[in-house]
């Protein structure tokens, strides 16, 4: 049913936005409990950084990636020379990029979830002998689930589709960075190649109609896990 | 065991500045009008308020000494605090609220304990339910319980009962009654409802515009002329301890003796010998200087008029020494003029017995041993 090619790259594509959103998921938890909280200093500091890559051009995120993180950047050779970590013409750096990109979507639904939760619960496992650590974890997190599953579903949707950013920082390598997207561009850029990318666009709707349903099942579950 | 608690703090037009101690097991009614500090007192010992100055100390251990820069947070000081809103956590079944603080506590109730609490408070067939399938009463039963469960030396209570309607608050106050009867910890009680207080209370502390009013049993704090802008203008009304008597059932009446007389009252769910404490609403008294004859009232009680005050509108309170019993009714300053009332002055109270109902007689539980 599917040529290789198209196999590959779809499978690619499943790879790199699940270690993405995953990748990021920690991260995006972290920022928006921060950003959560009551004015603090740097506030407005973070904010603008974490949702910078909403606004900025996809094309300009991979070519700061790049300058950062190339291998003879400073940065990007430290971590070759140190870790053996190579991002560059890797999918791991198509990840990188696709994570850095839907970062601001996980934040925002996570924040917006944190900040429904009524602080006086929180108060009341405080009386309850919960200490910090141990109310973020048996209460926040559990009660955030819904926004969080809905964050990271709305990432995981836009790393399929992101283009911009993985092309410039890690080129259209295939099998290794070329996406659905970049092997439909690239069927396209390529002389009798409408059928090829027809077909790939078939692929990019099916898939995007699967994880849509899948996506409201999962919602449906943790609603009536967290609530009812 | 004892509760000690001193406070300052910035709060209202005048501050708040109290102290007070609870050393006993059992209710005790913290009561005032909105505004007069209740419940800023209560989150201060709780912790989940910081005052500006102040000493709490639990069974000798100290929450709180600002001098001392000591301050516990509210996880370390081993009080149950039961919300107004109940706030129950919505993701766990009524079970798991209920084992939460109870995994927490340093020095836990025992299983026989915990079945004791679910049995006492009718929740057994609720533990595996959300709280969001509870009614209101239902979930502060949960929230009483998951408070108790983690052993703790005292109970705040910030009113319990004020967020349900009056059938829920019918439905949940045989429960806090046992719970008082059973408990071997002072439980602070935030309301400022006077019939909850009256019910469910031994001892009250009246707070006033930030500062502590009055302390003591709660039918010498009703009885006092002087608070009854405090204790309710129109439910306000002396506390008498009683005894219940003989039954009547015939007529479906009940006698209720107390040092001083006897009341007849319609038929009290209580076995002969039962502690009952009642309410009588200055209101429902009237009085006479001689015994009426052919009377439909139930009740005449011979007494001496102990006190005198007059309201700025028509009303003037008369307390009354009816044997070491203290009443109040509430009449006209016009009768008061016309009766020639006047402190010493024997006269006769005159209360039907239809106007103590049910809402206004409480059990008492066992007197505490001395």
């Amino acid at each position: 049913m599917l040529t290789p090619a198209e196999l590959e790259a779809l499978l690619l594509s499943l790879k790199i936005s699940s270690v993405a959103v995953l990748g990021a998921l920690p991260f995006a938890v972290a920022a928006a409990a921060l950003l959560a909280r009551p004015a603090f200093r740097g506030k407005l500091v973070l904010d603008g950084l974490v949702h910078l890559p909403l606004v900025l051009p996809p094309v300009v995120m991979g070519y700061l990636l790049l300058i950062a993180l190339g291998t003879r950047a400073p940065l990007g050779g430290w971590l070759l020379d140190t870790f053996g970590i190579r991002f560059m013409f890797s999918w791991s750096g198509a990840a990188l990029a696709a994570a850095i990109v839907t970062f601001p979507f996980q934040v925002r639904a996570i924040r917006l979830a944190l900040e429904a939760i009524d602080p006086g619960l929180s108060a009341a496992a405080e009386t309850l002998g919960a200490g910090p650590v141990d109310r973020f974890f048996t209460i926040v997190l559990p009660l955030a689930l819904p926004g969080i599953v809905a964050g990271a579903i709305t990432a995981f949707a836009a790393s399929l589709g992101e283009f911009g950013a993985i092309i410039t920082f890690v080129s259209n390598v295939p099998g290794e960075t070329r996406t659905l997207p970049l092997a439909i561009y690239t069927a396209i850029q390529t002389p009798g190649g409408e059928a090829a990318a027809a077909r790939l666009v078939v692929i990019s709707i099916l898939l995007a109609l699967a994880g849509l349903m899948l996506s409201e099942i999962l919602a449906r579950r943790v609603r009536r896990l967290t609530h009812r | 065991m004892s509760l000690e608690v001193a406070l300052r703090h910035d709060f209202g037009p005048f501050g708040l500045d109290i102290a007070f101690s609870v050393d006993r097991p059992g209710i005790t009614a913290l009561f005032g009008p909105s505004g007069s500090g209740k419940s800023t007192t209560i989150s201060a010992i709780a912790g989940l308020l910081r005052p500006a100055a102040g000493r709490i100390v639990v069974n000798g251990r100290v929450l709180l000494d600002t001098e001392r820069g000591i301050v516990l947070p509210p996880r370390r000081r081993r009080l149950g605090y039961v919300f107004q809103d109940a706030r129950l956590f919505p993701h766990l079944s009524v079970r798991s609220n209920l084992l939460f603080g109870w995994r927490r506590a340093g020095r836990p109730a025992s299983r026989a304990e915990i079945d004791h609490l679910v049995e006492l408070l009718g929740i057994g067939a609720l533990l595996e339910r959300r709280p969001g399938m509870l009614s209101g009463g239902e979930r502060q039963r949960v929230a009483l319980g998951r408070a108790l469960l983690t052993a703790p030396e005292a109970v705040l209570l910030d009113e319990p009962l004020s967020a349900l309607d009056h059938a829920r608050k019918q439905e949940i106050m045989p429960y806090l009654e046992r719970l008082r009867d059973e408990a071997r910890m002072p439980m602070l009680y935030v309301s400022h409802a006077i019939d909850e207080v009256t019910r469910l209370a031994d001892h009250m502390i009246l707070l006033d515009g930030g500062r502590v009013a009055a302390a003591g049993a709660v039918s010498d704090v009703m009885a006092r002329l002087d608070l009854f802008p405090l204790t309710g203008r129109f439910e306000a009304g002396a506390v008498l301890e009683t005894v219940v008597g003989r039954h009547d059932a015939a007529d479906a009446l009940s006698e209720l003796e107390f040092a001083g007389g006897r009341l007849v009252v319609p038929l009290v769910d209580a076995p002969p010998g039962a502690r009952v404490r009642a309410r009588v609403r200055a209101r429902d008294v009237m009085l006479a200087l001689h015994e009426p004859r052919d009377i439909s009232a139930n009740n005449i009680l011979v007494a001496e008029v102990a006190g005198i005050r007059l309201d700025e509108g028509a009303f003037a309170d008369v307390q009354l020494a009816c044997g070491t019993t203290r009443l109040v009714a509430r009449v006209t300053r016009r009768s008061v003029e016309r009766l020639g009332l006047c402190p010493g002055l024997p006269i006769v109270a005159i209360i039907k017995a239809v106007t103590v109902d049910r809402r206004s007689l409480s059990p008492m539980g066992e007197p505490p041993a001395a």
